[in-house]
């Protein structure tokens, strides 16, 4: 079975991101780019379930500018077999990188694609499901705990107050969550490994898909800050102070 | 042309995330319907219809809508959605679900956990895990948005008299299935809709040691949460987790507990009116956002306080 992974490069988790000062986005320049933890997961999935026998190809996908191949050297390098990059300079908004992913599905026949169930830039948290209702394919998404057989996949979803399981056909979509696993770390050997994989560039038009962007960001702000309070020496007189100056309880 | 808001509800009783989205839907303007997809959920579309300003419940009754399976709840969407000028969910685990699917069935470009209205076409949403706000604006024909409770007071419950409409499903789409569910029991409030809100974070230490946090919850009537690190760590379950991952809360008290205040944790309530945080790190980033802190531990803090609440 052929497995699909999409991957995007993001600024690194780490990072406390800063809004420009024109208010046309966040400062992405001499920034540390990293892969979306949630497609870390995603990668390491997939790599869990070739060792377990069901998967037989891992294709990693990521669709961006040209740096993403850094991103898809870092899957090659967890373990995915070869990878594609849909160059784009667009400002790719989720409905495009799903049809992008459509047209990359069509080339490739996978039974399965694995995203992350959301990306820590935009916090859009909409490709999966896109892609899936794209292809007409069902969606399992914020997954748990995948269980595969030849026609399904048993998907545990975390949802709002506990856990769901769903059975869906395949070919199928998945998105992950936190609790699905934890990714391994790269090791140097598999890195230079990683550089004779096979790495495929594809560009938008090539595909048939028009990725001009639907929403237009008018401004980007900071919000409003916080203030530091006080600090109080006791739960005396935090008590004290939620009942008579916030007046909370 | 009229503005569609999709219930969250578990057949019974409505859930009041679908009042904020209602609330967001009077920003726009125009009429609001809303739509009750279910099964056996009369009682939901009951209380819908009594939503102050709603003009219309819609109520699609099936068996293969029973639970909520996106193939069917995007079916249905998009069987009515060229009637709507905008179509919105609450940013619920079912609404961040099914929406992405009805806006690309529908060939339009979602927008994700607006937290304001600026117009019928532009929408503030947080990005970064809520570091920066953008304002978009939506060039597609039909606005499909999910809404961030958080961002919207509640509309009143009742006061409203809406026609119930019945509304024939597309049939089962046969893709999936639903196997089974783990409800987490609680007798506390929920989450995402309580006033208080305690949680606790990798200070912790263990899932054990999160029982101290009970007597506190318990005394204050309050929900419990959790950070991601206390969620890794397997502390407590995921749903408890509150952040840019997680659940985004706004309740008029929020206490954390040996939270040190990842901007991930940060994402998911800084918007809470109090926040108050024991750490026994005086330089925890959380202090920066607390309202009042105490720099101590936990262990005797803690106890100290239920002490004092029950004075």
């Amino acid at each position: 079975m052929k497995v699909l992974v999409s991957v995007k490069r993001v600024v690194d988790f780490n990072v406390k991101v800063r809004v420009k000062a024109d208010g046309t986005g966040v400062e992405t320049a001499n920034v540390k780019m990293s892969m979306n933890p949630f497609d870390e997961i995603a990668v390491e999935e997939a790599i869990r379930l070739k060792e377990a026998g069901v998967v037989t190809e891992i294709v990693a996908v990521s669709c961006g500018v040209q740096a993403c191949q850094e991103t898809l050297r870092t899957a090659l390098a967890i373990g995915a077999d070869r990878a594609i990059l849909v160059e784009s300079n667009e400002d790719l908004q989720p409905l495009a990188v799903a049809k992008l992913l459509k047209a990359v599905c069509a080339k490739e026949n996978p039974q399965l694609v694995i995203l992350g169930k959301q990306a820590i830039d935009d916090d859009s948290n909409q490709t999966g499901q896109m892609l899936a209702a794209l292809l007409g394919w069902p969606q399992a998404t914020f997954a748990s705990k995948i269980k595969m057989t030849r026609e399904k996949a048993e998907v545990t979803r975390e949802v709002d107050g506990g856990l769901e399981t769903i059975s869906v056909r395949l070919p199928a979509i998945v998105t992950t969550d936190l609790r699905l696993n934890e990714p391994r770390y790269v090791t140097l050997p598999n890195i230079m490994k990683a550089k004779k994989k096979t790495l495929e560039t594809l560009k938008p038009d090539a595909l048939g898909v028009d990725v001009a962007p639907r929403l237009q960001t008018l401004k980007v702000v900071e919000p409003a800050k916080r203030k530091a309070g006080v600090k109080v020496p006791d739960a005396k007189t935090l008590v004290d102070k939620l009942r008579n100056e916030a007046k909370v309880i | 042309m009229p503005v569609l808001v999709i219930a969250e509800h578990d057949h019974g009783t409505l859930k009041v995330a679908t009042l904020n989205t209602v609330a967001a839907a009077q920003k726009i303007g125009g009429e609001i319907h809303v739509l009750v997809a279910g099964h056996n959920a009369d009682g939901a579309a009951k209380a819908a219809s009594q939503i102050a300003g709603v003009a219309k419940v819609l109520n699609a009754e099936a068996p293969q809508l029973g639970e909520f399976l996106a193939e069917n709840v995007a079916a249905l969407v998009v069987s009515i959605a060229k009637n709507y000028t905008h179509i919105l969910a609450p940013a619920t685990s079912n609404g961040k679900d099914v929406t992405p699917r009805i806006a690309a069935l529908l060939d339009v470009q979602q927008i994700s956990e607006i937290i304001a209205v600026e117009s019928p076409e532009t929408f503030v949403r947080p990005i970064y895990a809520g570091n920066a706000l953008a304002t978009v604006k939506s060039k597609d024909a039909i606005k499909v948005i999910t809404v961030r409770s958080t961002g919207f007071d509640a509309v009143a419950a009742n006061g409203g008299n809406a026609a119930i409409e019945q509304l024939a499903p597309p049939a089962d789409s046969g893709l999936s299935s639903f196997v089974s569910r783990e409800v987490s029991k609680s007798e506390r409030p929920e989450l995402t809709a309580a006033k208080i809100v305690v949680s606790g974070g990798r200070g912790m230490g263990s899932g054990e040691n999160f029982k101290i946090l009970e007597p506190l919850a318990d005394k204050l009537n309050a929900a419990m949460g959790a950070s991601r690190a206390a969620v890794d760590a397997g502390f407590v379950p995921n749903d408890w987790q509150v952040g840019q991952t997680g659940k985004i809360v706004a309740p008029e008290l929020y206490v954390a507990v040996g939270i040190s205040g990842a901007i991930q944790h940060l994402a998911g309530m800084k918007d809470s009116r109090v926040i108050v945080a024991i750490n026994k790190d005086e330089e925890a980033p959380i202090f920066q956002v607390a309202d009042y802190g105490v720099v101590g531990d936990l262990f005797k803090i803690v106890p100290e306080l239920v002490e004092e609440l029950k004075k």
